[in-house]
């Protein structure tokens, strides 16, 4: 978690420029990930039109926006399920958007991905799910990572639920098992699709305690797209506003409260 | 990416976008498109296809999915592709009796009944019931995963679809299919053998002896391992449909609907291309 002194001072974009906002003094290297100058269309619709951005390690951003303002796009971007049509991210220092496969297969491990479903395998079991990633790149014998599965569940307040299907559990649930999963081979960074969607108030409470508790164990850091500013405010070092494909403005909360632009103070407000 | 390299043609995916819309224009255009629309798809398979290989020849190669997928694909639908076989032989062998018997040729009936089944009706039997029970099945498993994130989720996690999920399948069908074949001839011959003994009964020793005299090993050989390239149009085309899936539960509908079709159709067109190509190569 970064200190409050070291969040970034608010900065909103001027008219007709991209956003080239960096983090603590404009540095991108060692930095978790390093997002510049990303753009993605689908067919006529500019979704992303030059996000720059940094996060370090051991920060937690929150992407805001309305629906549809590429949030999930970005995210998706970022671990390398749909391909930018121009500019570079930077994980850990590596360019991946032109990587090939494997290599590619070899950075996402080191990223967790919480999908905004969950997205849990539905012909395996809660434990089955966990061990999933485990299998595939863990040199784990099967006892370590059956030992894995339970603390990982366990850290999730789940270790009662291993033989469950994913059908049988609620969304709550989900979300938890779907964290664990992200979490099974202790990735550097977590990218987290909309954790409290869907969910009432309590649960929700009860995932961003978990997440802020995930964070501050794990030491990683953590990109969360999320519409919830309650969640944002409680799990996020910094906040950043997705408007017409750019960053409108970043900054903590505070900051984005006392902004004056029109589009802000809306989305707070409603938000809110 | 699965989510982007291959798309379906928006004929075969969307409701909408049926025959009926096309029609409205002139019957040249409607030719234009539906050809088109035909090379697009098919270039579009051609490109997942080559993902499927590239992929597969790279590790780990996934041994304990591909056994699952035996399982699943190959002992699954052994009940239904020995009772269709077994269908098959029984209906063949009262039809055959009344005009071999017409012409005095009853002492063939043996052979004729195992040439047929051999040759091409248990291949072809089997491959429809296969593209029916298993073509289905993938193209509304995969479809169902694809809509739900899940491909998404295991190509998140660092392991590569195209292996994980379509090679397994598609090796599972090509190494299944023909061993179902021997299935359906086997169950085939069983029943004709039975419906023949009903109306006058034989020993089935005799039977079989007489069905296969003047038989080669190498005759029964390209008829039933044609059946591997069924298994490879079926697992495809069932792959293909369900990974590109879009749309919700109307896509996973349609990728199975569709699968079942076209792996239907290439089956038989295959099997007449086949055919051909073994009665020239394997006279």
């Amino acid at each position: 978690m970064m200190l409050p002194e070291q969040a970034v001072l608010p900065a909103v974009a001027e008219s007709g420029a991209s956003t080239a906002l960096e983090s603590p003094g404009g540095k991108s290297d060692g930095a978790a990930v390093v997002l510049r100058g990303l753009q993605k269309s689908f067919g006529s619709q500019i979704v992303l039109d030059g996000i720059t951005v940094t996060i370090e390690k051991g920060e937690t951003l929150a992407v805001l926006g309305r629906s549809g303002s590429g949030k999930s796009v970005l995210l998706k971007l970022i671990i390398g399920l749909q391909k930018p049509d121009a500019g570079s991210i930077l994980i850990h220092g590596e360019e991946i958007t032109k990587l090939p496969l494997d290599a590619m297969n070899e950075i996402r491990k080191k990223m967790g991905f919480l999908f905004q479903n969950a997205a849990l395998y539905d012909s395996l079991t809660v434990e089955q799910n966990i061990a999933f990633p485990l299998q595939r790149h863990s040199k784990k014998t099967e006892a370590e990572q059956g030992e894995r599965v339970k603390e990982l569940l366990a850290s999730v307040g789940m270790e009662g639920d291993l033989k469950k299907m994913p059908s049988d559990i609620s969304g709550g649930m989900q979300k938890r098992v779907g964290l664990a999963r992200a979490l099974a081979l202790e990735p550097t960074i977590l990218l987290l699709d909309e954790p409290t969607a869907g969910l009432d108030p309590i649960t929700s409470g009860e995932i961003n305690e978990l997440i802020l508790k995930l964070e501050e164990e794990h030491d990683m850091a953590s990109i969360v797209v999320t519409h919830d500013l309650h969640s944002a405010k409680t799990i996020a070092d910094r906040l950043a506003l997705l408007h017409e494909g750019r960053v409108l403005i970043e900054g903590n909360f505070e900051e984005l409260e006392k902004s004056e632009d029109k589009f802000v103070m809306e989305f707070m407000k409603r938000e809110g | 990416m699965v989510s982007h390299d291959a798309r379906i043609p928006r004929r075969w995916m969307s409701p909408d976008a049926g025959p009926a819309a096309t029609l409205s224009s002139s019957p040249l255009d409607f030719i234009g498109n539906l050809i088109n629309h035909f090379l697009e798809w098919f270039g579009e398979l051609g490109l997942f296809a080559w993902q499927v290989l590239r992929s597969a020849v790279r590790r780990p190669f996934e041994g304990r999915e591909l056994l699952r997928q035996l399982d699943e694909i190959g002992s699954k639908s052994l009940p239904v592709v020995a009772l269709a076989g077994a269908a098959i032989g029984f209906v063949l062998s009262l039809e055959s009796r009344s005009s071999l018997v017409r012409f005095g040729a009853k002492s063939m009936l043996p052979a004729a009944l195992v040439y047929s089944i051999i040759h091409e009706t248990g291949p072809i039997v089997t491959g429809l019931v296969v593209s029916g029970r298993v073509g289905a099945g993938i193209g509304a498993e995969l479809g169902s995963m694809k809509v739900t994130e899940q491909i998404d989720a295991i190509e998140a996690s660092g392991v590569n679809p195209y292996k994980f999920l379509a090679f397994t399948r598609i090796m599972a069908c090509i190494l299944m299919l023909p061993l179902l074949t021997l299935a359906a001839d086997f169950c085939g011959v069983l029943f004709g053998w039975i419906a023949e003994t009903l109306v006058e009964p034989v020993s089935f020793h005799r039977f079989v002896s007489q069905g296969f005299v003047g038989a080669k090993f190498g005759d029964f050989l390209a008829p039933t391992f044609r059946t591997a390239f069924f298994g490879l149009i079926i697992g495809m085309i069932g792959c293909f449909q369900g990974m590109n899936t879009k749309g919700g539960t109307a896509g996973v509908g349609i990728s199975a609907t569709s699968s079942v079709v076209l792996s239907s159709l290439f089956v038989i067109l295959a099997d007449v291309v086949l055919v051909k190509f073994i009665l020239v190569f394997f006279p």
